[in-house]
């Protein structure tokens, strides 16, 4: 995998109607850092973390993914992404196999879908529709959709949500495994103690913007 | 982008055949309406002659539980958005759903015909293949509109009530010209109206699955 280029978010701003969810936020990413987004409920992470993954598009300022704009050049950068949304972005009526595979399909990718089900722990034989799944084993099985992809940039919005402390783990096994590639990972939660062992950089939000960034074992 | 459209129609296919209950819930919907005019109707006579235009009624209607199913089962998890960061190209999306609808609302139809011949004393006094091209043609003048409007509506609240407001004002054309042609051909056709007619619904479609696929990255995509 090639190494990924630095993210440069300059003075990035969107608004939901009149209100600024980001105002004005500012930060590099190098290759290869990982870094926490962590503040109460609404104060702009989730927001931050979907213009990151071209859900979103700025209504001010911008993101650079090397020496190109992230929104301008999204069907390119894309493919790189991996993006491990609030919404799991899984299909209810199909199995956790079909999931894979559809998924796998879709990008033109090659996946083994037993692997990757046992990855996250679950139990590839089972073919129940996801709709049958709990909460903590559809979020194993976004997590195994995401491993489908190799990707330069690692987004996780809230990943321990739902999740047992066995789950937890696992997500810091998976994603360690994924950074050792040199992926650059940005993750956003408003629990800091599980993502601490993962991110070395943390930056604190309130109201949109940036009020303490520093290492993350610095973080007050 | 012809192998994402594929990848999309297989799933889109995949979710119908795991929730099959959803196709035997359309065909249910359009026998219903078939059922109840063949009630409602007069005489024999006039039933044979109304066959043609309350099978379009009955697949009018259907489509849009059809339609609105559809996008339901994207906007579940939020699975419409990762399709786009995925990325999926917009227009395979649309080509890939709109194929699978039409595909649906042709099986819907094919199970319908019978019944007209049937309670309806209906019989196809010109060509078969005809008849089938009006069916076919008239299923996708459905669903190629049918998909983008479905795509419009499914974020916004109450979308099972705006998609056939947005829908059917725009249809009206096709599905006039599918209710004619396909009476035609059930009648007899001896001054050859059912190539016009047909005529109609094909520059229909091209008109609107070139433009719908062009339209849908803006209803899709964020800005």
């Amino acid at each position: 995998m090639p190494s990924p280029p630095t993210i440069h978010i300059d003075s990035l701003a969107r608004r939901f109607g009149p209100r600024w969810a980001v105002a004005r936020v500012t930060m590099e990413l190098p290759p290869g850092a990982s870094c926490m987004l962590t503040g109460a409920n609404g104060s702009g992470k989730s927001t931050l973390l979907r213009c990151l993954a071209t859900a979103l598009k700025p209504h001010e300022g911008g993101i650079r993914f090397g020496n190109r704009d992230l929104w301008a050049h999204r069907d390119e950068i894309r493919p790189k992404i991996a993006y491990l949304a609030h919404q799991l972005h899984l299909y209810d009526d199909l199995s956790q196999r079909d999931n894979i595979d559809v998924w796998a399909r879709m990008g033109g990718l090659s996946a083994d879908a037993d692997a990757l089900l046992t990855r996250v722990g679950l139990d590839p034989k089972r073919n129940d529709p996801v709709r049958a799944l709990s909460a903590g084993m559809k979020r194993r099985l976004a997590l195994a959709r995401i491993l489908i992809k190799a990707p330069e940039l690692l987004l996780l919005d809230e990943p321990f949500g739902a999740l047992d402390p066995d789950g937890r783990q696992l997500v810091v096994d998976v994603v360690r495994e994924i950074q050792n590639r040199g992926t650059t990972l940005v993750l956003a939660t408003h629990l800091p103690t599980s993502a601490i062992h993962i991110c070395d950089r943390a930056v604190v939000m309130e109201a949109g913007q940036i009020i303490w960034h520093g290492p993350s074992g610095d973080l007050p | 982008m012809i192998r994402q459209t594929l990848s999309v129609l297989r799933k889109e296919l995949l979710v119908e055949w795991r929730d099959r209950s959803r196709i035997s819930g359309l065909f249910f919907f359009a026998m219903a309406i078939v059922i109840l005019m063949a009630f409602a109707s007069p005489s024999e006579g006039v039933l044979k002659q109304q066959a043609g235009g309350i099978l379009w009624i009955g697949l009018l209607l259907a489509s849009t539980r059809s339609l609105d199913q559809s996008f339901a089962t994207e906007m579940e998890h939020g699975a419409l958005e990762g399709l786009m960061l995925w990325p999926v190209d917009p227009r395979a999306v649309f080509y890939g759903k709109a194929l699978a609808n039409t595909l649906v609302l042709l099986m819907v139809a094919l199970a319908i015909v019978p019944l007209l011949f049937g309670m309806y004393g209906a019989e196809v006094r010109g060509s078969i293949p005809v008849l089938l091209g009006f069916l076919v043609f008239g299923c996708a003048a459905i669903g190629a509109p049918g998909t983008l409007f479905g795509g419009i509506v499914a974020q916004a609240r109450g979308s099972s009530v705006l998609l056939p407001l947005l829908l059917f004002p725009l249809v009206i054309p096709a599905v006039l010209a599918a209710a004619k042609g396909t009476t035609v051909v059930m009648e007899g056709d001896p001054m050859g109206q059912g190539r016009s007619w047909l005529g109609l619904l094909v520059a229909f479609n091209a008109v609107h699955w070139s433009l719908s696929g062009l339209f849908f990255g803006r209803v899709v995509e964020d800005g």
